[in-house]
């Protein structure tokens, strides 16, 4: 027999040799624990070299902690933030190189830190397993007797119980005390009211290009094409600017007469020029995407997605129902203005909302 | 003659000094020590923790990746509040970003523009503080699942679930208000967003919509409102969670994983100190290191890219950060469904998805209760499952992750549509039937998979494992020769109780009356058959089945 043939003989698994004895069996017909096995010594707990080298090792992360962090205060003092600054790095591409520099000197600083403890722990700390007992959570039977007993006690001396006037008094005094506290966040806002009813639209009003800031003339609008208006009242320098666009801002199309599928739509716009609220109805977010084909309009947000030829009713997604109209025509000098404010709520439904 | 005995002293104490000087460093430390213990008593809390057995598992260090993310936010953040200003105030930009030159913006838009632009290191921070709060929020819901798929929400440490939970549920809603904060085109679209779901609660939406905004949106109050909830009102209830979440912890003693020398008594591990201080505080720094790493290189959230917030624009392949991710699916593939009646409107095409975020975080809540009544299981339990061997629970958990997979999906919809070249409306339908049938589908295979691998360990504990030895036999025939598993192996693979289903009491009580059982005892039987009956457990192999079949095959 060779020795490699022993060698293959040792590899061979233990029933292959009729492992005498077989399992330890435990009283409930299982297998036993057979309990913590014996601690297996590491390298570094009988080799000193071995340990010598892994605590140079620790101390080499720590000092690369040093020196990263040397190179962050370098960094802070050396490049120069803002926008025009920055370098290529591959394969990121362009990067400032402030943040790139401080993010990485400050990343290495703190890892290193990281790594040389886990290091220490891993091959020079004891890694033996000790064995601490637990303790029922719960309290022995006596404490909970005692506890009990202790509670009676007090509440039998305090009267709770008893003195059913006192007891009641003083919970119609606790249940009330935090009234004041809800009372006082009434002023968090005003009371909605019609608020939410209303636009900045009015009959008689011009609209005006949101880009030019100029009225509009019919024929400026083309089939086709979508354009973006807000009251000819309101300027972006306004106070209250942001609120009122939330809710006045238009989308103008122009559409072919005979393709305007809804009676009652064709005859709000002016020559096939309709004019809709830019505020989706499902949540809110400002519509943009115009499919010039079909005239279907669709909300980036939610892909709530409505036709305009068909008074911009919804045909796919969340939003649950139409875009409002606004009722338009033109004044004597051509340009567009409304007829009418709108005459249902834009924007998303709510509770007190008719229609 | 005096002065000789003054040398003579004096080089005696040099000697004694010299000679003794570490002894006398080590008493200036237990002096102080003992000061401290005199006001505070700390002795018996040290005496109890200081060399406190911690069990040894990568899955473990999960939950500390949530500890450590927090504290980096906290860092982070008190240092962004140094620059940031949450004011809707209207300014003109004039910095150094000369895209936005002359563009009116708020306060807060313009102040994380500086923080973004002219703050030394105020970039790095801010990718931190943001890279950080997606390391948490991720971190925290593997965690659960952690705890969930181990059982180690089971008594005594439902509470402890509760309060993890609730830091889930609130780190996520703190993450959406810190990204709606700078008021950029992008996170301005989510506060119309929320508007939009307010508004929609039935009776009461309008009041909380007006009551939270001061007034129409957007109006002047809601990036102050949210700066003080963002960073006083939530991170001070987290923080003491967080606190309450840690000393249960450490009053429960960590669970562990079955093996041997491990019983439901005991706790077997290493110490605190000095392994896990070690491991624990250098992974806090391995933590902070890769997170500072990733914010140098990968960009998040450029909100000078976006431009500052208007209500009338917005930018396309809109999307909140990832864990908001579910709540936008959940709107995005809901029919537009809107009943108007009698002058009000009741909006189901929004409000339903809010009440079934709400859902979803409920069943998250009550799971261990709900478990505990059906098991009626009164008994500690320090010792973890294997998720194959609580396949209903694991087949639960998988359901709950398909769900929220499904939703993410729905919730990038545009995304897929963009990117695969899909219909999107395609790719709508097919969550809204997923959103039905996936989770279904999902626990199905979960627990067919599971009990597969109950049956694999049967297998292997009866039949040894495979070795990859193959044997010829004198009359021809090839063998693959199994070897037993050790005892450690045994012993760990069967270490799992296996209870019998709750049984209904017997139709007629002992004097041969009638008795009435309650459709909920009924029901609760059902329940307790699903979670142990022969469906989700392969019995496990005795002692004795091992010997009949070992003796059996004998010698090859």
């Amino acid at each position: 027999m060779t020795s490699q043939d022993n060698m293959s003989e040792e590899h061979l698994p233990e029933a292959a040799h009729g492992h005498g004895g077989g399992p330890v069996v435990s009283k409930d017909g299982y297998f036993a624990d057979p309990g913590l096995p014996p601690h297996e010594h590491r390298r570094t707990d009988i080799d000193e070299k071995a340990a010598r080298r892994a605590e140079r090792q620790v101390a080499m992360w720590f000092l690369l902690s040093m020196l990263a962090t040397v190179g962050f205060i370098a960094s802070y003092v050396i490049f120069k933030p803002g926008p025009t600054h920055h370098v290529f790095i591959w394969p990121i591409g362009n990067v400032s190189p402030l943040n790139f520099a401080l993010g990485v000197t400050l990343g290495i600083s703190l890892f290193a830190i990281g790594a040389g403890a886990v290091h220490w722990a891993r091959t020079l700390m004891s890694d033996e397993e000790h064995i601490a007992e637990r303790h029922p959570i719960e309290a022995t039977p006596e404490v909970r007797e005692q506890v009990f007993a202790d509670f009676r006690q007090g509440s039998k001396e305090s009267g709770f119980g008893r003195r059913k006037l006192i007891r009641n008094t003083m919970i119609g005094a606790m249940a009330m005390v935090p009234l004041s506290a809800v009372v006082l966040f009434r002023d968090l806002g005003p009371l909605p009211e019609k608020k939410l009813d209303t636009t900045g639209w009015k009959a008689g009003m011009l609209l005006k290009n949101m880009n030019t800031g100029e009225p509009i003339q019919a024929s400026d609008v083309q089939v086709g094409s979508l354009t973006f208006a807000m009251p000819a009242d309101l300027s972006e320098d306004d106070e209250d600017f942001q609120e009122r666009i939330a809710k006045d801002a238009l989308m103008l199309v122009r559409l072919q007469p005979g393709d305007i599928k809804d009676k009652k739509s064709a005859d709000w716009g002016y020559h096939g020029v309709l004019a809709f609220s830019k505020i989706c109805t499902h949540v809110g977010c400002p519509i943009s995407l115009y499919e010039q084909q079909t005239h279907h309009v669709l909300c980036p947000c939610h892909q709530s997605t409505f036709d305009l030829s068909d008074g911009a009713r919804v045909i796919f997604g969340p939003a649950g129902h139409a875009l409002p109209q606004l009722q338009i025509g033109v004044d004597n000098t051509g340009n567009l203005e409304a007829l009418n404010g709108f005459t249902v709520p834009v924007g998303p439904g709510f509770w007190e909302r008719s229609e | 003659m005096s002065t000789h005995i003054s040398d003579a002293t004096s080089g005696a104490h040099e000697e004694i000094g010299h000679s003794e000087a570490g002894v006398e460093q080590k008493h200036l430390g237990e002096k102080s020590a003992d000061w401290v213990d005199g006001r505070l008593g700390v002795y018996n809390l040290a005496k109890a923790n200081l060399r406190k057995i911690f069990p040894d598992h990568w899955s473990f260090m999960l939950g500390e990746i949530c500890l450590y993310s927090f504290i980096i936010i906290i860092l982070t953040g008190v240092y962004l509040t140094l620059f940031f200003n949450p004011s809707m105030g209207e300014v003109v930009y004039h910095g150094t970003y000369t895209p936005l030159q002359g563009i009116k913006m708020s306060e807060a838009y313009k102040s994380a523009l500086d923080i973004s632009f002219d703050v030394r290191g105020g970039l790095l921070i801010r990718q931190i503080h943001h890279w950080a709060a997606i390391v948490f929020v991720a971190a925290m819901l593997v965690h659960m699942m952690r705890v969930f798929f181990t059982g180690a929400f089971r008594k005594p440490r439902e509470i402890n679930w509760l309060f993890g939970f609730l830091l889930l549920f609130l780190g996520m809603f703190d993450g959406f208000m810190g990204y709606s904060l700078p008021d950029d085109l992008l996170s301005g679209t989510g506060i119309r967003f929320m508007e939009g779901a307010i508004l929609s609660v039935p009776l009461v939406g309008t009041y909380l919509q007006m009551f939270l905004y001061g007034g129409q949106f957007p109006g002047n109050d809601i990036i102050p409102r949210f700066f003080t909830i963002h960073v006083l009102l939530i991170p001070g209830i987290m923080l003491g969670l967080l606190v309450a979440h840690l000393i249960l912890v450490f009053y429960h003693k960590h669970t562990q994983f079955a093996g041997p020398g491990r019983t439901e008594k005991n706790v077997v591990g290493m110490p605190l100190m000095p392994v896990y201080m070690a491991k624990a505080g250098g992974f806090f720094f391995l933590v902070f290191g890769v997170i500072a790493f990733v914010s140098a290189i990968a960009s998040v959230n450029p909100i000078w890219e976006y431009g500052p917030y208007r209500p009338d624009q917005v930018s396309t392949d809109a999307q909140p950060d990832w864990y908001m991710g579910f709540s936008e699916g959940l709107i995005r593939i809901m029919p537009g469904w809107e009943i108007r009646a009698w002058g009000h409107t009741l909006e189901l095409g929004v409000f339903i998805p809010l009440v079934i975020f709400g859902l979803m975080f409920v069943v998250i809540a009550i799971y261990p209760f709900l478990e505990g009544w059906i098991t009626g299981d009164k008994r500690e339990h320090h010792i973890l499952d294997r998720p194959r061997n609580a396949p209903v629970r694991t087949g639960l958990g998988v359901a709950w992750i398909a769900e929220y997979i499904i939703l993410l999906v729905g919730g990038g919809n545009d995304l897929f549509a963009t990117h695969l070249h899909l219909s999107i409306d395609a790719i709508t339908w097919a969550c809204r039937v997923l959103f039905f049938v996936g989770p279904v589908i999902a626990f199905m295979v979960t627990k067919r998979w599971c009990m597969g691998l109950q049956r694999r360990d049967k297998d292997k504990i009866l039949h040894g494992r495979e070795t990859g030895t193959i044997k010829r036999l004198p009359h021809g025939e090839f063998i693959e020769v199994h070897a037993q598993l050790p005892q450690e192996e045994l012993f760990r693979l069967t270490a799992h109780e296996q209870s019998a289903p709750a049984e209904l009491p017997a139709a007629v009580d002992e004097n041969g009356v009638k008795r009435k059982i309650g459709s909920i005892t009924k029901l609760r039987a059902k329940l307790s058959a699903g979670y142990f009956g022969p469906q989700s457990q392969i019995a496990k192999p005795t002692a004795e089945e091992h010997a009949e079949i070992t003796s059996g095959h004998g010698h090859h």
